[in-house]
């Protein structure tokens, strides 16, 4: 029983704490908050696993230890490069069609009344359902990756760069012919800044679709990358402790995704785009 | 009339919209001239058709039958002879308070562009903003680049379409007598529109009353004060009333 003491004890600290810690000033409470949440999920999952008895599915300490060997086998890293290539390079493609294509559709009611059914007809087919024609295409490896990425990042992409070009407001498209801004120099000067902020998020959006379907796309099929991983930990011997320190990566590397893209908000250029609407 | 040469002349501007089975008629057989340099106000109760007349002057929207000719030429699009201050900010937010205002002599050299642009960020009282973005200005301050921006064309008429509408009270006063010393000092020919009556009186040398929709001119009011305008003088509210009586409305409540 002894050993329930100490892990119970701590996640009713943890938890009775919250509220004295809400009183703090924001700038500490919005981190310590989350610390004391967290650190009492790791007690109830360790708590859990002792009361449970299970052997199957590992405690907080042995995904930790997990953790040590994926470090340790040097696997890891080749594994996280490789999901990230895939992502970078599809992601990037993506953005360097479906932006301009976006741009275009969103000015043009023409091109946007041609093109917009198939984009809405092929937008609701999950990526994941693509994989079979990847591979088909691409055989196993890179380019079935590169591909699935591009597919699903490709939508949100040119959807939303639509929907930001179509939004800029009458004044704006006014005052730019008022001063005789147009063809080119329209887009530079006005539809593309104006829908830059929209992009962004589109773009946001983007990449986070993009690092859930890499890790699907791999376990089925594709032979490295974290998906993979995970397969393969499952498939040799049940090392469950090793799948789930391989999700926590993928968590925390989509965490640093998703910072490194808002990270664009920040400019001069788009900063408006958060504030005002 | 003033003896001056007249800039903007409408001559029986109608317009209508479709609206279901039936047409909806906002503006109805216009007739009015602009002089030179004059700084006009139209007046009138809210969707009287005063902001239609003004796109359609601005090349925005076409009339139904009508013409506007301004220096006898006709308007058939826009163009930056005629600028536009938008109620509604139309300034770009992507760009700073310098590259806003420049965007309409863009295509002159660097050196005339920087004279252009430092002269009128100065007269509208904008020194040391010109790096600033539109989001860091108050609402008067971006009202002011877009005067700034607007003058910058040296523009044969200016196009004001409630530009102070959405400031509060304060600001309006002192933007109002900002636009008159701006004006004193370029004299460009300035179409004003506004449902305020105190406005109207305090800044514009003649004012037209349209009648609600749809807009017909019901009126048109020379203001022969000089500024600085007392705003208890009797002539101030001998104008007021005269105005209200325009208007229809009943003054005292």
């Amino acid at each position: 029983m002894n050993e329930f003491v100490l892990p119970s004890l701590l996640l009713v600290l943890s938890l009775g704490a919250l509220p004295l810690v809400s009183r703090l000033r924001s700038g500490v409470r919005t981190f310590v908050m989350p610390t004391l949440v967290i650190l009492a999920s790791l007690f109830a999952w360790h708590l859990a696993c002792a009361a449970l008895g299970t052997r199957v599915f590992p405690s907080p300490m042995q995904t930790a230890a997990a953790f040590g060997e994926l470090f340790e086998s040097q696997r890891l890293l080749g594994d996280v490069v490789a999901s990230l290539f895939r992502v970078t390079f599809g992601f990037l493609l993506a953005a360097g069609i479906g932006i301009p294509l976006g741009l275009v559709l969103g000015w043009s009611t023409r091109s946007f009344e041609a093109l917009n059914p198939i984009i809405q007809g092929l937008r609701p087919i999950s990526p994941i359902a693509w994989i079979p024609i990847a591979i088909l295409w691409f055989g196993i490896g890179d380019g079935a990756g590169v591909f699935l990425i591009f597919l699903s990042t490709f939508f949100p992409v040119t959807v939303g760069t639509t929907a930001a070009v179509r939004n800029i407001s009458l004044v704006h498209r006014r005052s730019a012919l008022n001063f005789g801004v147009q063809g080119l120099e329209l887009f530079r000067r006005v539809v593309l800044p104006a829908a830059l902020p929209q992009i962004i998020t589109s773009l946001r959006i983007a990449l986070g679709v993009a690092w859930l379907v890499i890790v699907a796309a791999e376990m089925v099929g594709m032979d490295s990358g974290l998906g993979y991983l995970i397969n393969d930990a499952r498939n040799a011997g049940s090392r469950y402790d090793l799948v789930v320190a391989t999700m926590i990566v993928i968590g925390a590397i989509g965490i640093v995704l998703d910072y490194l893209i808002r990270r664009l908000e920040r400019f001069d250029e788009v900063r408006w785009g958060y504030v005002q609407r | 009339m003033s003896a001056r040469e007249p800039k903007v002349v409408f001559e029986r501007v109608s317009k209508t919209f479709p609206k279901k089975k039936d047409v909806l008629q906002v503006l109805q057989d216009i007739d009015l001239s602009v002089a030179e340099g004059e700084f006009v106000c139209l007046l009138g109760p809210s969707g009287c058709g005063k902001s239609t007349l003004l796109n359609i002057a601005g090349g925005f929207e076409e009339p139904t039958s009508g013409t506007v000719r301004i220096d006898g030429q006709l308007v058939d699009g826009p163009n930056a002879r005629r600028v536009f201050v938008f109620q509604e900010y139309g300034i770009f937010p992507w760009a700073s308070v310098w590259d806003n205002v420049v965007l309409g002599v863009r295509h002159r050299p660097k050196a005339e562009q920087h004279e252009i642009a430092q002269g009128v960020i100065d007269l509208v009282g904008l020194t040391g903003f010109e790096k600033a973005y539109p989001m860091e200005l108050s609402g008067g301050m971006k009202q002011r680049v877009e005067v700034a921006r607007a003058l910058a064309v040296s523009p044969d008429v200016i196009y004001m379409d409630e530009p102070f509408g959405a400031l509060d009270s304060l600001t309006r006063l002192t933007m109002r007598a900002e636009l008159i010393r701006i004006w004193n000092t370029r004299k460009p020919t300035v179409l004003f529109v506004t449902h305020d009556v105190d406005e109207a009186i305090q800044i514009a040398e003649r004012i037209v009353v349209f009648s609600a929709r749809p807009g017909r001119v019901a009126g048109v009011v020379d203001v022969p004060l000089e500024h600085p305008r007392d705003l208890s003088s009797h002539a101030y509210a001998d104008i007021k009333r005269e105005l209200y009586g325009l208007l229809g409305v009943v003054q005292a409540v």
